[in-house]
């Protein structure tokens, strides 16, 4: 059996259900929401601590209630929980699964909401055995908030992203204060660490320029060894939270037709959102790792501005007018494909992140000229954003970003 | 006087692959056996990491144990797999020539298979090779093809070996290390950390801790030296980038590392061969992974744009000996099948037949009992899985597409998970790309209280 509709939204997190809400806003009554969990809400379910909601709702809400205004906000869309997509299919026709069994998903646009992991310590190549009390934060604040335990006593936090500081308010939370936060560059990445810090007063000492170079312990954690310049040093512990350097959630779209940006490692979009498969759209975190789910609620409205124009047939179907490539040490840039066509009253945006801690010049140059450049300051996981009125792509027959350091 | 928990005619120490194997071959001959495993689960010690393989033998020692039970292992394994609903990738290996010397080896390496009896082994120039293998490096100039090297599921196997003892009347005692024992001219006293056990054979299949426990007996003719290989496993999408398992043009010491497909729908690269005193500690290093990474990206130039999946490393029971140590004292009813340092997860159906043979051959009492067919969930990625059936919606693990029901059932049953590590063998719950992101702590959940660790 296929369920047709006009928009299929896969992913119930801040982007998946901002969309929900801004379609029925526009009068788009056919959406169905697949969630894979037993809730909606996505990651902001399991931070049970405040810091959610002031830019969409203009009151500062805990993840969870955040969530729950989410939801709320969403009804209308035909949300179905615990449904899990298995495959995307050309013509916007997805597989999943769910409690009735396989299912088939057929509808005009469907809008990739699919969130973003941080990266386990696999992927980081951590040296040691591979004893238990080693997690990233999404798993221990799934511990601390909806199972109420903690796996240890004494752990150590490595990262200093925002979600670091996630991670201080869940261990405080559990009534627990960490020996120290480790960072391997030079300065925090968070922006305004000291206010965060200062604001909760939590006194952890913050390691910088230091590298976790080996996990100890067979059955459990017993502590770690860290490099701060001087050769390996012992520190006990108990366990290891390892924060942050979030990737896109792309098991579903890996395997799939739809192209990957390997800089991004998210969907390759153009700057409507679409991906390469014109039938899909992708918003939110699943774009790259990670931005606040303000940043992602907001994405997820544009996008129903973006397929209500798919829908009524404003956006053009031909091959993109440029590709944007990239100079210098630029990690990324997105949107990956540029049209001179302006559906909508916005201007472009666009967003990028450097590959290491640099100082430059950053400019947009489209045939030939350069039409936007700022000075900038920036860390890898740090987002660089600037808008571009549609105008200024001119042609738009080459567009490049170019990064020169100073 | 301590307590005698057990009283069997046969005990085997070590639930390895092997001791599951020969559990399964003397339970099926109606002698109740006892397997005792000193850690918290079954599979946790060399059975733990390695290459999943089923092998030919056509690159084995000639005229070795090694072949012999390889060879017979592997023909019971086809044999059986459907009775107990075991996967079989049928992939076929490439033995790959990376420069004019290997090359020059290759024709060698199919002499030697023939002679071993695998007659189908033949030597494929440049252009055969790019047409099977379009995504390996252009630098491959020739290959040894074997089709009958296949990839198999490598807990699924001796955990159905396991269910099919324990169908047949054996007993399994986990957290039960052997200590000592005594011979009284008929029978052995056999001390474990969970009391004492009367035992009418004894037989040590206790992998990296076989010197140890012959030394029960004897004083150990062979000392292991554990072998660790570190392996690196690349997520689903670098499946694509390989169909047949590429192997190195062998050297001595070791099969060398190997790139293969995995039964779950992974790409794996390794092992590495580090010799180590510590029979314990399976860790990994991170210099090593990147060295096992560049050298996937060597050989499978794409996969390079892959991330990695896991990281694990495995310990091999080798000794100074290359063969296994298989042996048996008929006086002192003791039986060793030891030193299983490579291919034991081919060949333990094989050293099974040739013990349930000796031990017919020397203690009898034995007879052929209609088996009865333990099957296991399939975890494989090429038939068909739990969640695509009406019954399997509610997934937990969403990397690994577990559900909660193939969770529940395998901390139930005649042979519960033990442990963690154990549960997520049986189901590959956590095994994933997120590694517990998403799943760990309702794992964790699910299991409060069914664990014995």
């Amino acid at each position: 059996m296929t369920t047709n509709s006009d928009v299929l939204i896969l992913g119930g997190g801040p982007a998946g259900l901002s969309c929900a809400r801004a379609l029925r806003g526009l009068g788009i009554h056919s959406a169905v929401l697949l969630e894979r969990e037993s809730e909606p809400g996505g990651i902001p379910r399991h931070c049970g601590h405040l810091g959610f909601g002031v830019r969409e709702f203009g009151k500062i809400y805990t993840g969870p209630d955040y969530a729950k205004r989410l939801a709320d906000e969403a009804v209308g869309a035909d949300l179905r929980l615990r449904m899990t997509a298995l495959k995307l299919e050309r013509d916007g026709m997805v597989r999943t699964t769910g409690p009735n069994g396989p299912e088939d998903f057929q509808a005009k646009a469907v809008v990739l909401a699919l969130g973003a992991r941080e990266m386990p310590r696999s992927a980081r190549l951590i040296s040691g055995e591979r004893p238990f009390g080693v997690m990233n934060t999404g798993a221990l604040q799934q511990f601390v908030y909806l199972h109420g335990t903690c796996p240890f006593q004494r752990p150590v936090v490595i990262g200093s992203e925002l979600v670091a500081f996630s991670t201080l308010l869940t261990l405080r939370h559990a009534g627990i204060k960490p020996l120290a936060i480790i960072e391997e560059n030079e300065r925090i990445t968070a922006r305004q660490p000291g206010k965060w810090i200062a604001r909760l007063g939590f006194g952890v000492p913050v390691l910088t320029n230091t590298r976790l170079i080996r996990i100890l312990g067979r059955n459990r954690v017993t502590g770690i060894e860290i490099d701060r310049g001087f050769g390996p040093e012992r520190m006990e512990c108990d366990g290891v939270i390892l924060t942050g350097r979030f990737r896109p959630e792309t098991a579903l779209i890996a395997p799939s037709h739809v192209e990957i940006d390997p800089g991004t490692s998210g969907p390759s979009i153009d700057a409507y959102f679409r991906c390469s498969d014109h039938h899909y759209f992708a918003a939110g975190n699943v774009l790259r790792g990670i931005e606040t789910a303000g940043q992602c609620w907001r994405e997820g409205k544009a996008v129903a501005g973006m397929v209500m124009a798919r829908l009524e047939n404003r956006l053009p179907l031909r091959e993109p007018d440029a590709r944007v490539t990239l100079q210098g040490p630029l990690a990324y840039v997105y949107p990956q494909r540029i049209y001179r066509d302006a559906p909508t009253t916005n201007p472009l945006l666009f967003k990028a992140r450097v590959t290491h801690a640099v100082h430059g010049r950053l400019s947009v140059v489209v045939d030939g000229s350069v039409v936007w450049s700022r000075r900038i300051s920036a860390l890898p996981e740090r987002r660089i954003a600037w808008h571009l009125p549609y105008r200024d792509m001119r042609d738009c027959q080459q567009v490049s970003v170019e990064l020169d350091a100073a | 006087m301590r307590d005698t928990i057990a009283n069997s005619r046969a005990v085997i120490i070590g639930g390895g692959v092997v001791g599951c194997a020969i559990f399964r071959r003397l339970a099926m001959a109606g002698l109740e056996p006892v397997l005792v495993e000193a850690a918290t689960d079954i599979l946790d010690g060399a059975s733990k990491g390695n290459s999943a393989l089923l092998h030919t033998g056509f690159d084995a020692p000639e005229g070795s144990i090694e072949l012999t039970c390889i060879q017979a292992g592997h023909r019971e394994y086809l044999a059986i797999k459907d009775h107990l609903n075991l996967p079989l990738v049928e992939s076929g290996a490439l033995v790959v020539a990376w420069d004019e010397e290997q090359l020059a080896k290759l024709p060698a390496i199919v002499e030697k298979a023939h002679r071993n009896g695998v007659g189908d082994v033949v030597q494929i120039d440049r252009n055969e090779l790019r047409q099977r293998e379009p995504f390996l490096s252009e630098r491959g100039l020739g290959a040894v093809y074997v089709p009958g090297e296949h990839i198999i599921d490598p807990w699924s196997a001796p955990l159905a070996y396991a269910h099919q003892g324990l169908a047949h009347g054996g007993q399994i005692l986990r957290r039960c290390r052997a200590t000592g024992g005594e011979f009284d001219g008929s029978r052995w006293n056999l001390q474990t950390t969970l009391g004492d056990i009367s035992a009418g054979v004894v037989i040590n299949a206790a992998g990296n801790y076989g010197d140890l426990v012959e030394a029960i007996n004897r004083k150990s003719p062979f000392t292991i030296t554990p072998r660790k290989g570190q392996f690196v496993v690349f997520d689903k999408p670098a499946a694509k980038l390989l169909h047949a398992i590429i192997l190195p043009v062998p050297t001595d010491r070791t099969k060398g590392i190997v790139a293969c497909r995995t039964a779950f729908g992974n790409l794996l690269v390794g092992p590495t061969a580090e010799d180590q005193q510590d029979r314990g500690r399976a860790d990994v290093d991170r210099a090593m992974l990147e060295q096992l990474i560049a050298k996937g990206v060597e050989m499978i130039p794409g996969l390079a744009r892959h991330s990695v999946n896991a990281i694990y490393a495995g310990l091999r029971p080798a000794t100074q000996f290359k063969d296994y140590q298989i042996a048996i004292n008929r006086e002192r009813r003791w039986i060793t099948a030891a030193g299983i340092r490579s291919t034991g997860l081919t060949s333990a159906l094989g050293i099974a037949q040739m013990v349930g043979r000796s031990f017919a051959e020397n203690f009898g009492g034995m007879r052929d009992e209609e088996p009865i067919w333990t099957p296991v969930p399939n975890l494989a990625e090429d038939r068909p899985r739990q969640y695509l059936t009406p019954a399997g919606g509610d997934i937990v693990c969403h990397c690994e597409l577990v559900t909660r029901s193939e969770i529940v059932a395998a901390l139930d049953g005649p042979l519960p998970a033990g442990d963690l590590g154990g549960l997520k063998r049986r189901t590959r719950c956590m095994m994933g790309r997120c590694q517990g992101f998403y799943c760990g702590a309702q794992v964790l959940a699910l299991a409060e209280g069914r664990l014995l660790s």
